[in-house]
């Protein structure tokens, strides 16, 4: 062995040692940023007796504490980093497995489906006997996996290349566009206000099912995700370097959609459509850990939640006494994130 | 039956036969060139030895069906996006057995691999900051790593200097020598496939026209034919032909 691959072969154990301890930094960083998130809002609440009303439980003696803690900043701190985190491991999926770095979960009209199926149960569904704050994320989830069987449909009988998934998103895409819009143009305008509420992308529709549903979701699609890691950083190679390693491309990309649908849905069924976390999330963690994805999909994820965390405490910073929507705050955020990326995709070219 | 056999493989898109039935048995344990003008199939005949296109008949190693671990492919477009590591690069040729914790002896082997092209210095870098040429090297050694019976390379050598270009053809001698394996190459350089080859097919037109050693093969009239140009094929001091085209 000579003496370059000898420091190498520290240098390869050194690496992973380091991107360890960046998933690890990021991790605490998003504990530091829950706690926060926790602390900050239009209520107004010190360190010592969030500390307090943490400690006393849900049922502690101090009601209008427990209240705000227990019911609505802790659903709301848990479900940002929840949806962050599907929002963030689902776009490095979608970019990996579309070999672009400007796909994001969006990109195949998943989030159109989900606001089509909430405006339209929004509109719809005060006829039917379930309660609206079940029916509208069952809805979009429902709607959204319909999205999703289209464009398995047609990948199934023109073959799950990049090119041909594209096209199908983007046809779904405008397809929910266009029927969510006819119901926008039906709506009153007491009801159109509503969906465009929920369209906004916000965490105060979260709850503690939001957490648990989405919760649930990220747990189990987890280890499905996980377990390919080595697959989708093989894809990196290319689709024919991929298949030559003897990967089943066509498979693997057919596998990782579903999560992603799946991801997707849980994500924005219960806060609506929350743009630029799921396309910038996945190139922060590039940036920190490289393309193995067994780092970055952790390190996506971890992103993803500390993005939208970040934008939770912003939303409640900017305007004391009210919450801006972070679906607004990851938008007007991610459009410079958005020119850096590109900028520097330029760079390496 | 030793070796591997193709047995009346045809390939067709939509209604054209781009190869029509191939049947050949090639032994193992060397290098047998595909040669050909451009469009003759070569690549098509490659893919379907590899699995990687629907054919018609059958692809046999040692009697058996090709596929899974036996068989190593390196396609032609080859060009590498990724912001990966050569080292990690490398690595992805043991894709299925690595495990959440790469093992030390996975890291040795692929370092030995590197280090057997000349690779080491470039063990850290990028990928994409690598030539056209070296990153021709860095997947030939990912392929070499998985050990495949049957490798099969689609101008592995397209990329690559004079150099570099003998050097890869050794080491493919090497591989086949010490395996008992057999690598199946489309090389375009009829001198250095008369060189290293034990054996030539030679298509045209998606038809095979010519097999045999390369003295066999490389005639002045059948490459004249075949290429459409008047060569004069000359004798090296090592006896081997070498085509000079006219």
């Amino acid at each position: 062995m000579n003496a370059g691959a000898e420091i190498f072969r520290g240098g390869y154990r050194r690496e992973g040692a380091r991107r360890l301890a960046a998933v690890a930094a990021a991790a605490l960083a998003l504990a530091a940023l829950m706690v926060v998130d926790l602390v900050t809002g239009p209520s107004g609440m010190p360190l010592a007796e969030v500390r307090d009303a943490l400690l006393a439980g849900p049922d502690g003696p101090d009601r209008r504490a427990a209240t705000i803690l227990w019911l609505l900043r802790m659903p709301q701190t848990l479900t940002g980093a929840l949806v962050g985190a599907c929002l963030g491991v689902s776009g490095l999926m979608m970019q990996t497995i579309l070999a672009n770095p400007l796909a994001s979960p969006y990109t195949l009209g998943f989030s159109a489906a989900a606001g089509f199926g909430a405006a339209l149960t929004i509109l719809f569904g005060g006829a039917l006997p379930v309660p609206q704050w079940v029916l509208v994320p069952a809805a979009a989830f429902a709607s959204t996996l319909v999205a999703c069987a289209i464009i398995y449909a047609i990948a199934h009988f023109r073959g799950a290349s990049p090119e041909v998934l594209v096209l199908a998103g983007i046809a779904v895409l405008f397809f929910f566009q266009s029927l969510q819009s006819l119901l926008q143009f039906m709506a009153s305008p007491e009801v159109l206000q509503q969906i465009v509420f929920w369209l906004f992308g916000s965490l105060l529709k979260a709850s503690w099912t939001s957490v648990q549903v989405t919760g649930a979701i990220l747990v189990l699609c987890l280890p499905f995700v996980l377990r390919d890691a080595w697959n989708l950083t093989a894809l990196r190679l290319g689709d024919a370097n991929a298949a030559s390693l003897g990967l089943n491309v066509a498979a693997l990309r057919r596998r990782s959609f579903g999560l992603v649908a799946l991801l997707t849905a849980a994500a924005v069924s219960f806060t609506g459509t929350i743009g630029f976390v799921g396309l910038i999330a996945p190139h922060v963690g590039r940036a920190l850990v490289g393309e193995d994805h067994r780092f970055g999909l952790p390190m996506a994820a971890l992103m993803g939640a500390v993005i939208l965390v970040s934008a939770s405490v912003l939303g409640k910073l900017i305007s004391p006494g009210a919450v801006i929507p972070v679906g607004i705050i990851t938008a007007i955020a991610g459009i410079p994130m958005l020119m850096g990326v590109i900028l520097t995709q330029g760079d390496k070219r | 039956m030793s070796g591997l056999t193709l047995e009346r493989v045809s390939v067709r898109r939509g209604r054209v036969l781009v190869l029509q039935e191939l049947s050949v048995r090639l032994p193992p344990g060397g290098i047998v060139g595909v040669v050909g003008p451009n469009g003759a199939g070569k690549s098509t005949l490659l893919l379907a030895v590899a699995g990687l296109l629907a054919h018609g008949g059958a692809v046999r190693w040692q009697g058996a069906p090709l596929g899974g671990r036996d068989i190593g492919f390196l396609p032609q477009a080859f060009a590498v996006r990724a912001n990966l590591s050569v080292l990690e690069c490398v690595l992805l040729g043991r894709r299925e057995a690595l495990g959440w914790r790469v093992a030390e002896t996975e890291v040795t082997g692929a370092e030995a691999m590197l280090e057997r092209f000349g690779l080491s210095h470039l063990a850290a870098r990028p990928m994409t900051a690598l030539s056209g040429g070296q990153q021709q090297l860095v997947l030939l050694a990912q392929r070499l790593l998985r050990n495949p019976r049957v490798l099969v390379l689609d101008e592995p050598t397209s990329a690559l200097d004079l150099h570099h270009q003998l050097d890869v053809l050794r080491h493919l001698q090497r591989h086949a020598r010490a395996t008992g394996g057999l690598v199946l190459t489309a090389l375009h350089d009829l001198t250095l496939a008369a060189r290293f080859c034990d054996g030539l097919l030679l298509l045209a037109g998606g038809a095979l026209v010519g097999q045999g050693t390369p003295a066999e093969v490389l005639t002045e009239n059948r490459v004249g034919e075949t290429y459409r140009i008047s060569p004069e094929i000359l004798q090296a001091r090592d006896h081997c032909p070498v085509i000079v085209p006219h």
